[in-house]
Protein backbone atom coordinates (compact mmCIF):
# COMPACT_ATOMS: atom_id res chain seq x y z
CA UNK A 1 0.00 0.00 0.00
CA UNK A 2 1.33 3.09 -0.70
CA UNK A 3 1.43 6.50 1.29
CA UNK A 4 -1.11 8.25 -0.35
CA UNK A 5 -1.60 10.82 2.27
CA UNK A 6 0.58 11.87 5.54
CA UNK A 7 -0.38 10.11 8.77
CA UNK A 8 -0.31 13.83 10.66
CA UNK A 9 -2.72 15.11 7.72
CA UNK A 10 -0.04 17.74 6.33
CA UNK A 11 1.05 18.24 2.69
CA UNK A 12 4.01 16.78 1.54
CA UNK A 13 6.02 19.87 1.21
CA UNK A 14 4.11 21.11 4.84
CA UNK A 15 6.46 21.23 8.39
CA UNK A 16 4.84 21.05 11.30
CA UNK A 17 4.01 24.94 12.92
CA UNK A 18 7.05 26.81 13.82
CA UNK A 19 7.61 29.19 16.61
CA UNK A 20 10.76 31.19 17.25
CA UNK A 21 12.08 33.60 19.59
CA UNK A 22 15.27 35.45 20.32
CA UNK A 23 16.65 36.72 23.59
CA UNK A 24 14.90 34.01 25.63
CA UNK A 25 17.65 33.30 28.19
CA UNK A 26 19.21 36.80 29.73
CA UNK A 27 22.24 35.12 30.97
CA UNK A 28 23.55 34.50 28.10
CA UNK A 29 25.77 36.73 25.60
CA UNK A 30 23.12 35.55 22.37
CA UNK A 31 20.16 33.38 22.98
CA UNK A 32 16.89 31.71 21.05
CA UNK A 33 13.90 29.28 21.02
CA UNK A 34 12.87 27.11 18.08
CA UNK A 35 9.80 24.99 18.48
CA UNK A 36 8.61 22.68 15.22
CA UNK A 37 5.76 20.63 16.23
CA UNK A 38 6.81 18.94 19.14
CA UNK A 39 10.21 19.44 19.25
CA UNK A 40 11.39 22.33 21.31
CA UNK A 41 15.01 23.62 20.98
CA UNK A 42 16.86 26.18 23.22
CA UNK A 43 20.28 27.68 22.31
CA UNK A 44 22.71 30.16 24.39
CA UNK A 45 25.86 31.27 23.44
CA UNK A 46 28.68 32.37 25.27
CA UNK A 47 31.56 34.09 24.00
CA UNK A 48 33.75 34.62 22.79
CA UNK A 49 35.91 34.31 26.05
CA UNK A 50 38.80 32.58 27.02
CA UNK A 51 38.85 29.24 25.95
CA UNK A 52 40.85 26.05 28.17
CA UNK A 53 42.69 24.52 27.59
CA UNK A 54 45.07 26.42 26.22
CA UNK A 55 46.39 23.72 23.65
CA UNK A 56 42.41 24.34 21.75
CA UNK A 57 43.55 27.95 21.26
CA UNK A 58 43.99 28.63 17.62
CA UNK A 59 46.00 31.73 17.50
CA UNK A 60 44.47 33.38 13.58
CA UNK A 61 40.82 32.95 14.73
CA UNK A 62 38.26 31.75 17.33
CA UNK A 63 36.73 28.68 17.61
CA UNK A 64 33.16 27.66 17.45
CA UNK A 65 32.06 24.86 20.43
CA UNK A 66 28.63 23.27 19.95
CA UNK A 67 26.73 21.12 22.39
CA UNK A 68 23.81 19.06 21.74
CA UNK A 69 21.72 17.90 24.88
CA UNK A 70 18.94 16.40 25.78
CA UNK A 71 16.81 16.95 29.04
CA UNK A 72 16.55 14.15 30.86
CA UNK A 73 12.59 14.21 30.29
CA UNK A 74 12.85 15.27 27.07
CA UNK A 75 11.94 11.92 25.10
CA UNK A 76 8.61 10.52 25.16
CA UNK A 77 10.13 6.82 25.86
CA UNK A 78 12.62 5.94 28.74
CA UNK A 79 14.54 8.51 30.94
CA UNK A 80 17.31 10.48 28.76
CA UNK A 81 20.59 9.94 31.24
CA UNK A 82 22.17 13.20 31.49
CA UNK A 83 25.58 13.55 30.58
CA UNK A 84 26.93 13.00 26.90
CA UNK A 85 26.33 9.82 24.97
CA UNK A 86 28.07 8.77 21.41
CA UNK A 87 25.17 10.59 19.96
CA UNK A 88 25.17 13.74 21.24
CA UNK A 89 28.42 13.75 20.15
CA UNK A 90 28.59 13.24 16.90
CA UNK A 91 25.23 15.77 16.99
CA UNK A 92 27.65 18.66 18.37
CA UNK A 93 30.14 17.98 15.58
CA UNK A 94 27.80 18.09 12.73
CA UNK A 95 26.09 21.09 14.67
CA UNK A 96 29.12 23.10 14.55
CA UNK A 97 30.17 21.84 10.77
CA UNK A 98 26.62 23.45 9.87
CA UNK A 99 26.88 26.57 11.51
CA UNK A 100 30.84 27.70 11.00
CA UNK A 101 30.74 28.64 7.45
CA UNK A 102 28.62 31.03 8.28
CA UNK A 103 30.90 32.59 10.76
CA UNK A 104 33.35 34.67 10.82
CA UNK A 105 35.59 34.43 13.67
CA UNK A 106 39.13 36.23 12.30
CA UNK A 107 38.61 38.83 15.32
CA UNK A 108 38.44 36.59 18.37
CA UNK A 109 41.92 34.69 18.35
CA UNK A 110 42.59 32.57 20.86
CA UNK A 111 39.04 32.97 21.86
CA UNK A 112 36.09 30.21 22.08
CA UNK A 113 32.13 31.00 21.39
CA UNK A 114 30.17 28.17 22.89
CA UNK A 115 26.64 27.09 22.19
CA UNK A 116 24.62 25.44 24.22
CA UNK A 117 21.23 23.39 22.90
CA UNK A 118 18.91 21.89 25.01
CA UNK A 119 15.94 20.14 24.07
CA UNK A 120 13.19 19.96 26.80
CA UNK A 121 10.67 18.02 24.44
CA UNK A 122 11.65 15.96 21.16
CA UNK A 123 9.72 14.28 18.81
CA UNK A 124 12.20 13.89 15.64
CA UNK A 125 13.93 16.62 13.89
CA UNK A 126 15.76 17.72 17.06
CA UNK A 127 19.21 18.55 15.38
CA UNK A 128 17.74 20.74 12.64
CA UNK A 129 15.42 22.37 15.16
CA UNK A 130 19.30 22.64 17.37
CA UNK A 131 20.74 24.16 14.62
CA UNK A 132 17.84 26.82 13.88
CA UNK A 133 18.13 27.80 17.16
CA UNK A 134 22.14 27.60 17.62
CA UNK A 135 21.71 30.11 14.34
CA UNK A 136 19.22 33.05 15.89
CA UNK A 137 21.48 32.77 18.94
CA UNK A 138 24.71 33.63 17.47
CA UNK A 139 23.13 36.62 15.32
CA UNK A 140 21.35 37.43 18.73
CA UNK A 141 25.14 37.46 20.02
CA UNK A 142 25.88 40.45 17.87
CA UNK A 143 28.59 38.05 15.63
CA UNK A 144 29.64 38.84 12.54
CA UNK A 145 27.92 36.20 10.13
CA UNK A 146 27.01 36.04 6.58
CA UNK A 147 23.71 34.43 6.64
CA UNK A 148 21.77 32.50 8.88
CA UNK A 149 21.33 28.66 8.40
CA UNK A 150 17.98 26.83 8.84
CA UNK A 151 17.62 23.71 8.69
CA UNK A 152 14.96 20.84 8.37
CA UNK A 153 14.66 17.02 7.62
CA UNK A 154 13.45 15.61 4.31
CA UNK A 155 13.14 12.54 3.49
CA UNK A 156 10.96 9.44 1.62
CA UNK A 157 8.17 7.69 2.79
CA UNK A 158 7.54 4.61 0.47
CA UNK A 159 7.09 6.25 -2.69
CA UNK A 160 6.62 9.68 -1.70
CA UNK A 161 8.73 12.20 -0.92
CA UNK A 162 8.41 14.72 2.13
CA UNK A 163 9.72 17.20 4.43
CA UNK A 164 9.72 17.72 7.99
CA UNK A 165 9.41 13.86 9.08
CA UNK A 166 7.56 13.30 12.56
CA UNK A 167 8.02 10.25 14.79
CA UNK A 168 5.68 8.33 12.95
CA UNK A 169 6.91 8.72 9.84
CA UNK A 170 10.01 7.99 10.88
CA UNK A 171 9.00 4.49 12.19
CA UNK A 172 6.59 3.58 8.89
CA UNK A 173 7.18 0.20 8.64
CA UNK A 174 4.92 -0.46 5.53
CA UNK A 175 7.34 0.82 2.99
CA UNK A 176 10.97 2.25 2.72
CA UNK A 177 11.97 5.24 4.67
CA UNK A 178 14.24 7.97 4.66
CA UNK A 179 15.54 10.21 6.83
CA UNK A 180 17.85 12.85 5.72
CA UNK A 181 18.21 15.91 7.87
CA UNK A 182 19.73 19.20 5.65
CA UNK A 183 21.05 22.25 7.10
CA UNK A 184 21.76 25.22 4.91
CA UNK A 185 22.76 29.18 4.32
CA UNK A 186 19.35 30.40 2.31
CA UNK A 187 20.72 33.20 0.89
CA UNK A 188 23.48 31.38 -0.81
CA UNK A 189 21.65 27.98 -1.29
CA UNK A 190 24.66 25.72 -0.07
CA UNK A 191 24.31 23.05 2.01
CA UNK A 192 25.98 23.15 5.45
CA UNK A 193 24.55 19.92 7.23
CA UNK A 194 23.54 16.65 5.38
CA UNK A 195 22.98 13.13 6.57
CA UNK A 196 21.11 10.25 5.77
CA UNK A 197 19.85 7.44 6.87
CA UNK A 198 17.62 4.81 4.87
CA UNK A 199 17.22 4.15 1.12
CA UNK A 200 16.95 6.02 -1.70
CA UNK A 201 17.83 6.71 -6.01
CA UNK A 202 20.02 9.36 -6.48
CA UNK A 203 17.17 11.03 -8.58
CA UNK A 204 15.01 11.20 -5.54
CA UNK A 205 17.78 12.49 -3.09
CA UNK A 206 18.00 15.33 -5.67
CA UNK A 207 14.10 16.31 -5.57
CA UNK A 208 13.96 16.05 -2.39
CA UNK A 209 16.89 18.26 -1.64
CA UNK A 210 15.21 20.69 -3.74
CA UNK A 211 12.52 20.47 -1.73
CA UNK A 212 14.34 20.90 1.68
CA UNK A 213 15.75 24.48 0.03
CA UNK A 214 12.26 25.51 -0.20
CA UNK A 215 11.39 24.72 3.35
CA UNK A 216 14.62 26.29 4.51
CA UNK A 217 13.70 29.40 2.62
CA UNK A 218 10.14 29.55 4.75
CA UNK A 219 12.11 28.31 7.69
CA UNK A 220 14.65 31.02 7.34
CA UNK A 221 11.86 33.72 7.56
CA UNK A 222 10.35 33.12 10.34
CA UNK A 223 13.92 33.32 11.91
CA UNK A 224 14.49 36.28 10.29
CA UNK A 225 11.20 37.59 12.00
CA UNK A 226 12.02 36.45 15.37
CA UNK A 227 15.01 38.62 15.27
CA UNK A 228 13.35 41.83 14.24
CA UNK A 229 10.63 41.19 16.88
CA UNK A 230 13.10 41.41 19.41
CA UNK A 231 14.80 44.88 18.17
CA UNK A 232 11.72 46.19 17.61
CA UNK A 233 11.89 49.96 18.52
CA UNK B 1 32.53 40.54 45.24
CA UNK B 2 33.17 43.78 45.17
CA UNK B 3 33.60 45.40 48.78
CA UNK B 4 31.36 48.82 47.59
CA UNK B 5 28.93 46.75 46.18
CA UNK B 6 29.06 45.11 49.63
CA UNK B 7 28.67 48.14 51.49
CA UNK B 8 26.20 49.38 49.04
CA UNK B 9 24.17 46.59 49.68
CA UNK B 10 24.33 46.85 53.35
CA UNK B 11 23.34 50.32 53.04
CA UNK B 12 20.07 50.46 51.20
CA UNK B 13 19.11 47.62 53.45
CA UNK B 14 19.17 49.47 56.54
CA UNK B 15 16.15 51.31 54.92
CA UNK B 16 14.88 47.95 54.00
CA UNK B 17 15.56 48.62 50.62
CA UNK B 18 17.44 46.18 48.11
CA UNK B 19 19.41 46.57 44.53
CA UNK B 20 15.95 45.81 42.37
CA UNK B 21 14.06 48.01 44.57
CA UNK B 22 12.37 44.96 46.87
CA UNK B 23 11.47 44.63 50.39
CA UNK B 24 14.24 42.11 52.42
CA UNK B 25 11.43 39.65 52.44
CA UNK B 26 10.32 40.29 48.52
CA UNK B 27 9.98 37.73 45.55
CA UNK B 28 10.54 38.51 43.32
CA UNK B 29 7.08 37.57 40.59
CA UNK B 30 6.88 33.88 40.99
CA UNK B 31 5.50 32.15 37.88
CA UNK B 32 4.39 28.33 38.28
CA UNK B 33 3.57 26.97 34.70
CA UNK B 34 2.14 23.16 34.97
CA UNK B 35 2.34 20.34 31.91
CA UNK B 36 5.38 22.61 31.03
CA UNK B 37 6.39 19.72 28.66
CA UNK B 38 4.50 17.02 26.95
CA UNK B 39 7.09 14.37 26.93
CA UNK B 40 7.10 13.86 30.48
CA UNK B 41 4.71 12.21 32.80
CA UNK B 42 5.02 15.38 35.34
CA UNK B 43 6.26 18.75 34.27
CA UNK B 44 6.25 22.27 35.55
CA UNK B 45 7.73 25.26 34.71
CA UNK B 46 9.06 28.01 37.13
CA UNK B 47 9.73 31.76 37.13
CA UNK B 48 11.28 33.38 39.91
CA UNK B 49 11.60 37.19 38.27
CA UNK B 50 14.39 36.50 35.29
CA UNK B 51 15.46 32.88 37.03
CA UNK B 52 13.89 30.18 34.95
CA UNK B 53 13.75 26.40 35.82
CA UNK B 54 12.05 23.33 34.28
CA UNK B 55 11.07 20.07 36.55
CA UNK B 56 10.09 17.29 34.56
CA UNK B 57 9.81 13.84 35.55
CA UNK B 58 9.84 9.90 33.90
CA UNK B 59 8.79 6.91 35.65
CA UNK B 60 10.89 3.95 35.81
CA UNK B 61 10.06 0.41 36.84
CA UNK B 62 12.50 -1.53 38.84
CA UNK B 63 13.37 -3.99 42.02
CA UNK B 64 12.80 -2.24 45.42
CA UNK B 65 16.05 -1.77 47.41
CA UNK B 66 16.49 -4.84 49.61
CA UNK B 67 15.45 -3.28 52.52
CA UNK B 68 12.35 -1.45 51.52
CA UNK B 69 10.74 -4.28 49.05
CA UNK B 70 7.29 -2.84 49.42
CA UNK B 71 8.51 1.05 48.99
CA UNK B 72 8.91 2.33 45.32
CA UNK B 73 10.72 5.90 46.03
CA UNK B 74 11.67 9.19 44.43
CA UNK B 75 15.00 10.38 42.90
CA UNK B 76 15.64 13.98 41.80
CA UNK B 77 18.91 15.60 39.97
CA UNK B 78 19.47 18.99 38.94
CA UNK B 79 21.38 20.23 35.67
CA UNK B 80 22.91 23.02 35.94
CA UNK B 81 22.91 23.83 32.17
CA UNK B 82 25.82 25.38 31.39
CA UNK B 83 23.04 27.04 28.71
CA UNK B 84 21.93 29.10 32.04
CA UNK B 85 25.13 30.96 33.01
CA UNK B 86 28.67 31.68 32.57
CA UNK B 87 29.98 29.99 35.48
CA UNK B 88 28.57 26.26 34.91
CA UNK B 89 30.49 24.01 32.79
CA UNK B 90 29.67 20.60 30.67
CA UNK B 91 30.17 17.42 32.58
CA UNK B 92 29.33 15.64 35.71
CA UNK B 93 27.48 17.31 38.09
CA UNK B 94 29.48 19.65 40.20
CA UNK B 95 28.85 19.73 44.47
CA UNK B 96 27.37 22.82 44.13
CA UNK B 97 24.68 20.78 41.59
CA UNK B 98 24.50 17.25 43.97
CA UNK B 99 23.54 19.56 47.16
CA UNK B 100 21.04 21.40 44.99
CA UNK B 101 19.78 18.18 44.21
CA UNK B 102 19.78 16.79 47.95
CA UNK B 103 17.89 19.71 49.14
CA UNK B 104 15.19 19.53 47.01
CA UNK B 105 15.36 15.56 47.43
CA UNK B 106 15.13 15.79 50.89
CA UNK B 107 12.41 18.50 51.29
CA UNK B 108 9.77 15.96 49.45
CA UNK B 109 11.39 12.60 50.98
CA UNK B 110 11.19 13.75 54.94
CA UNK B 111 8.40 15.74 54.62
CA UNK B 112 6.03 12.16 54.04
CA UNK B 113 4.12 14.22 51.76
CA UNK B 114 3.98 10.89 49.39
CA UNK B 115 3.62 7.68 50.36
CA UNK B 116 6.24 5.38 48.92
CA UNK B 117 4.33 1.98 50.15
CA UNK B 118 2.22 3.43 46.97
CA UNK B 119 4.40 3.34 44.61
CA UNK B 120 4.88 -0.65 45.09
CA UNK B 121 3.38 -3.04 41.99
CA UNK B 122 4.26 -6.22 43.43
CA UNK B 123 6.20 -6.63 46.87
CA UNK B 124 9.72 -7.55 46.42
CA UNK B 125 9.23 -7.32 42.38
CA UNK B 126 8.60 -4.15 41.11
CA UNK B 127 8.10 -0.61 42.23
CA UNK B 128 7.77 2.86 40.71
CA UNK B 129 10.96 4.79 40.92
CA UNK B 130 9.63 8.63 40.27
CA UNK B 131 12.73 10.02 38.43
CA UNK B 132 12.64 14.38 39.27
CA UNK B 133 15.35 16.18 36.96
CA UNK B 134 15.31 19.49 37.16
CA UNK B 135 17.17 21.73 34.64
CA UNK B 136 18.04 25.43 34.95
CA UNK B 137 17.20 27.09 32.02
CA UNK B 138 18.40 30.82 33.38
CA UNK B 139 20.68 31.25 36.83
CA UNK B 140 19.28 35.37 37.68
CA UNK B 141 19.81 33.73 41.62
CA UNK B 142 17.43 31.69 43.91
CA UNK B 143 17.86 28.26 42.67
CA UNK B 144 16.71 26.29 45.65
CA UNK B 145 13.68 27.92 45.86
CA UNK B 146 12.66 27.72 41.89
CA UNK B 147 13.87 24.18 41.38
CA UNK B 148 11.93 23.04 44.49
CA UNK B 149 8.74 24.85 43.82
CA UNK B 150 9.39 23.14 40.60
CA UNK B 151 9.67 19.67 41.72
CA UNK B 152 6.90 19.52 43.60
CA UNK B 153 4.69 21.29 41.38
CA UNK B 154 5.86 18.80 38.56
CA UNK B 155 4.91 15.83 41.50
CA UNK B 156 1.52 17.25 42.09
CA UNK B 157 0.81 17.16 37.96
CA UNK B 158 2.27 13.38 37.60
CA UNK B 159 0.29 11.06 35.75
CA UNK B 160 1.49 7.52 35.50
CA UNK B 161 2.09 5.72 32.25
CA UNK B 162 0.13 2.70 31.55
CA UNK B 163 2.20 0.10 32.66
CA UNK B 164 1.09 -3.48 31.44
CA UNK B 165 2.62 -7.08 30.66
CA UNK B 166 5.38 -6.02 32.41
CA UNK B 167 6.23 -3.18 30.22
CA UNK B 168 5.61 0.44 30.56
CA UNK B 169 3.85 2.25 27.55
CA UNK B 170 4.70 5.84 28.01
CA UNK B 171 2.18 6.43 24.87
CA UNK B 172 -0.47 6.13 27.21
CA UNK B 173 -1.10 8.26 30.56
CA UNK B 174 -3.35 6.99 32.92
CA UNK B 175 -5.24 9.55 35.10
CA UNK B 176 -3.68 7.66 37.87
CA UNK B 177 -1.52 10.71 39.91
CA UNK B 178 0.13 10.81 42.73
CA UNK B 179 -1.22 11.58 46.13
CA UNK B 180 0.48 13.90 47.50
CA UNK B 181 -0.48 14.77 51.70
CA UNK B 182 0.83 17.78 52.09
CA UNK B 183 3.19 20.40 49.71
CA UNK B 184 6.38 20.85 51.30
CA UNK B 185 7.84 24.55 50.61
CA UNK B 186 11.47 25.85 50.51
CA UNK B 187 12.41 28.33 51.26
CA UNK B 188 16.13 30.29 51.09
CA UNK B 189 16.55 32.53 53.65
CA UNK B 190 19.96 34.56 53.57
CA UNK B 191 21.81 36.75 55.98
CA UNK B 192 24.00 39.66 54.36
CA UNK B 193 25.27 41.59 57.26
CA UNK B 194 22.93 41.50 60.08
CA UNK B 195 20.02 41.48 58.15
CA UNK B 196 17.81 38.57 56.34
CA UNK B 197 16.47 38.73 52.53
CA UNK B 198 14.99 35.92 50.83
CA UNK B 199 15.17 35.45 47.31
CA UNK B 200 18.35 36.64 46.39
CA UNK B 201 19.42 37.43 43.22
CA UNK B 202 22.51 37.04 41.47
CA UNK B 203 24.67 39.88 42.54
CA UNK B 204 22.99 39.49 46.10
CA UNK B 205 23.78 35.48 46.22
CA UNK B 206 27.61 37.05 45.88
CA UNK B 207 27.51 39.17 49.02
CA UNK B 208 26.19 36.29 51.28
CA UNK B 209 27.19 35.42 54.67
CA UNK B 210 25.30 32.70 55.43
CA UNK B 211 21.76 30.89 54.29
CA UNK B 212 19.51 28.45 55.34
CA UNK B 213 17.25 26.68 53.11
CA UNK B 214 14.17 25.71 55.22
CA UNK B 215 11.53 22.75 54.18
CA UNK B 216 7.87 23.95 55.96
CA UNK B 217 4.64 21.84 55.62
CA UNK B 218 1.42 23.65 55.29
CA UNK B 219 0.41 23.58 59.51
CA UNK B 220 4.19 25.08 59.81
CA UNK B 221 6.23 21.66 60.88
CA UNK B 222 9.61 21.92 59.35
CA UNK B 223 11.16 18.88 57.68
CA UNK B 224 14.42 19.66 55.95
CA UNK B 225 17.10 22.73 56.66
CA UNK B 226 20.53 22.95 55.20
CA UNK B 227 22.76 25.98 56.11
CA UNK B 228 25.46 27.11 53.63
CA UNK B 229 27.66 29.81 53.38
CA UNK B 230 30.82 30.54 54.92
CA UNK B 231 29.66 32.18 57.76
CA UNK B 232 28.03 30.89 61.44
CA UNK B 233 24.44 31.70 62.67
CA UNK B 234 23.76 32.02 65.80
CA UNK B 235 20.72 30.51 67.62
CA UNK B 236 18.41 33.64 67.27
CA UNK B 237 19.63 34.20 63.60
CA UNK B 238 18.16 30.85 63.01
CA UNK B 239 14.61 31.18 64.91
CA UNK B 240 14.62 34.37 62.75
CA UNK B 241 15.54 32.32 59.37
CA UNK B 242 13.38 29.67 59.92
CA UNK B 243 10.06 32.30 61.35
CA UNK B 244 10.22 33.86 57.63
CA UNK B 245 10.89 30.73 55.95
CA UNK B 246 7.82 29.53 57.01
CA UNK B 247 5.60 32.59 56.28
CA UNK B 248 7.46 33.01 53.22
CA UNK B 249 6.55 29.28 52.43
CA UNK B 250 2.72 30.16 52.95
CA UNK B 251 2.92 32.80 50.00
CA UNK B 252 4.91 30.21 47.71
CA UNK B 253 2.26 27.34 48.72
CA UNK B 254 -0.75 29.14 47.22
CA UNK B 255 0.74 29.23 43.45
CA UNK B 256 1.23 25.64 43.24
CA UNK B 257 -2.55 24.37 44.77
Amino acid sequence: MAYKERLNGRKFDETRKIEAKAGVIPRADGSAMFKIGNTWAYAAVYGPRNLHPKFLQDPSKGILRCNYNMMPFSSSGDRVRPGSSRRSKEISLVTEKALLPVLDLSEYPNSVVDVFIEFPQTEAGSRCAGICAAAMALADAGLAMKDLVAAVSVGRVDDKLLVDLDYNEEAYEEGPVADIPIAMSPNYGKVTLLQMDGLISKEQLKKVIEMGKKACKDIYEVQKKALKDRYKI
Amino acid sequence: MNNQIRTHIIKLFNSDRRLDGRKLTEYRKVDVQLNATSTAEGSARVKIGETDVIAGIKTEVMEPYPDSPSEGSIMVGVELLPLSSPDFESGPPSARAVELARIVDRGIRESKCLDFKSLCIKEGEKIWMVIIDVCIINDAGNLFDAAALAAIAALKSMRFPEYKDDKIDYKKKTDKGLELKDLPIEVTVIKIGDKFIVDADSEEEKAIDARLTVASLSDGTLCAMQKGGDFPLTDEDICKMVEIGIEKAKELRKLVK
